[in-house]
């Protein structure tokens, strides 16, 4: 690839856990990456490791609940680059509590955060692939698909990012936009987002969650973020060309249990 | 190919029924990517036909006759490859038949034969592998089984029942497999992989199928009705798009999958 063809792919989230790990492994791959978080600092962190390892790409702080931020955000990277390949919209939030303890703010912040910076996200991202092509990858979750008793607004966050991903997907296709859109569902992954959340439990709560959790994954331990990476490494590649509207789950037998 | 994250370099793996459509394409595709290939099907002559062209250009292929529904040549097959190679790391359960036909129309005896090649063949080579793979059997190094389900494992389509049916069974020995390996710290990983409707021999007996049971006048209506209307898409999986998530699926960049469906159908069932 020369440098002018080079495809570019833009990250949310990606200054930490599963998106950072997600954004060396596309940068290892020849992807010019655009490392956006709203943590300008984290992923400007992440930037100077992948150009340590020899890839490109840049740094941007970005929030993914801000509507104008997203249409500019793209039409600069088309602008520069010439297109937009691939989008991971990964950044997410959580909170662990049950549904009598959620306030309606918390669950809006959810929303927001999981749910809106994703439509927000593909929106935006159609109107520039439409013409080059392209592939998109929602970070969803198991819990987009099971539930869990103290994670109300995550779950239903989750579910939404599911279902909206296979109307993208369709939508795209039907169009005849070579745009694919697959959602991803990660079980439980070794990242600040489960550590933080834990963290705010009281610390038998938290032990308590934490065995829940890990009596359920057969395989007897969490992901690492460079096993989730892989499985949007190969749904942005062209080695899932066929696969469009579908669910990668990653999560080491939890949902087959 | 795939980029070096996918490799299946220093890897064994057997693939059954690979004389023809997603086996043979799953053959090439994992012997250009490092893997030596034990390439399994109950027709000889085709499967050895492919092995000697891999081969000649360069790639470790070894082919072998074999009746997935017989547990014999199970046996016989897995010596071969101890034979082989000194290891086995992954099981493409891919050899499978179709039966078509309206459901009240379709025989007992239809659906026991499909069972057996469809269903028993699941089982055995999964009873096999496991015995084979885990940690105090004879290759001992862990694995990866891929087990062909389908679409119609997971949706009905008209004319499908029995068919379906087999690849539903596929699903769920699927699951079940893959949390009792995982309790018991077998390092054994067990996936289904779906695909659509694919451009194989076994894609147009679907087409042959629609005009028998009487939803198109001609193959060619029933494929434009597939394509225009089932398939986002607009079009027919490649070989090459399920020997791709196979791969995915055999190699380390899936290691914490189990249990998983892997579906590749151009949208189909997102719809
Ligand atoms: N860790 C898990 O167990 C797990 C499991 C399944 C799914 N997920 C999902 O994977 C994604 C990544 O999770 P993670 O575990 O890597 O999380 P993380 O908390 O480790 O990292 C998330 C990153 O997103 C950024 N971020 C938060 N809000 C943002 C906003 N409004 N705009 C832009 N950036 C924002 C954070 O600054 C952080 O750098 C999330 O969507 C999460 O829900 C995580
Ligand atoms: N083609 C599709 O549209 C499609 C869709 C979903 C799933 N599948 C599944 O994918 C797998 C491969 O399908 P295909 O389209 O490549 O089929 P195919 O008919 O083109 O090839 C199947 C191969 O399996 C071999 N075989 C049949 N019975 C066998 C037996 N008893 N023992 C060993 N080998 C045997 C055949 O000789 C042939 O070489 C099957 O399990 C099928 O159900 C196919």
């Amino acid at each position: 690839m020369t440098k002018t063809q080079q495809q570019v792919a833009l990250i949310t989230g990606a200054g930490a856990g599963i998106g950072r790990a997600t954004a060396i492994a596309l940068a290892a791959d020849g992807f010019c990456v655009v490392v956006s978080d709203i943590n300008l600092e984290a992923a400007t962190l992440v930037v100077e490791q992948i150009k340590a390892e020899g890839g490109a790409g840049y740094a941007l702080r970005q929030d993914v609940v801000d509507e104008a931020g997203w249409r500019d955000t793209v039409d600069q990277i088309v602008a520069s680059h010439g297109g937009l390949h691939a989008l991971i919209n990964n950044a997410g939030v959580a909170t662990i509590c049950g549904i009598e303890e959620e306030s309606l703010e918390g669950w809006r912040r959810t929303q927001s955060v999981n749910a809106d910076g994703v439509f927000l996200g593909c929106r935006a991202a159609i109107s520039a692939m439409k013409h080059c092509g392209g592939a998109i990858v929602n970070v969803s979750s198991i819990e987009g698909i099971v539930g869990d008793p103290m994670l109300p607004a995550y779950n239903a966050s989750k579910g939404s990012v599911r279902a909206l991903t296979k109307s993208i997907a369709l939508y795209c296709a039907r169009q005849g936009f070579p745009i694919r859109v697959n959602s991803i569902h990660p079980g439980y992954v070794a990242t600040p987002l489960v550590s933080n959340a834990l963290a705010e439990l009281e610390p038998s709560a938290a032990d308590e969650f934490t065995a829940s959790v890990m009596a359920k994954i057969p395989m007897g331990r969490m992901a690492e973020p460079e096993e989730i990476a892989s499985g949007i490494r190969f749904l942005v590649s062209g080695e899932s060309s066929y696969m469009t509207g579908a669910e990668l789950i990653m999560d080491g037998g939890y949902t087959a249990a | 190919m795939m980029s070096d994250h996918f490799s299946l370099q220093g890897k064994v793996a057997l693939i059954t029924g690979a004389g023809n459509g997603i086996g043979a394409a799953c053959a090439r595709c994992f012997a250009q990517s490092g893997a030596a290939v034990m390439a399994s099907d109950i027709n000889g002559e085709r499967v050895e036909a492919l092995a000697r062209e891999l081969v000649a250009e360069g790639f470790k292929v070894k082919a072998i006759q074999h009746d997935v529904a017989k547990e014999d040549d199970w046996a016989r097959v897995v010596d071969a490859l101890a034979d082989w190679q000194d290891g086995w790391d992954i099981l493409v359960n891919n050899a499978g038949i179709y039966i078509g036909g309206k459901l009240e129309e379709n025989l007992l005896s239809q659906l026991h034969r499909i069972n057996s090649i469809n269903i028993d063949s699941i089982f055995l080579g999964t009873q096999f592998a496991a015995s084979a793979m885990q940690p105090d059997g004879r290759f001992g190094r862990g694995g990866s089984i891929i087990n062909l389900s389908s679409i119609a494992g997971l949706i009905g389509v008209p004319g499908h029942s029995i068919y379906g049916a087999t690849k539903g069974a596929v699903r769920s020995l699927t699951k079940h497999s893959a949390v009792e390996f995982a309790a018991f710290g077998y390092g054994i990983r067990v996936n289904s992989l779906h695909p659509g409707l694919i451009a194989t021999d076994m894609g147009h007996l679907v087409f042959k199928d629609f005009v028998e049971v009487g939803l198109a006048s001609s193959e060619s209506e029933a494929q434009q009705m597939l394509e225009k209307q089932m398939i986002p898409m607009g079009r027919l999986g490649d070989v090459q798009d399920i020997a791709l998530a196979a791969q995915f699926l055999a190699s380390d960049a899936s290691s914490y999958m189990t249990g998983s469906e892997l579906t590749v159908d151009g949208g189909f069932t997102a719809t």
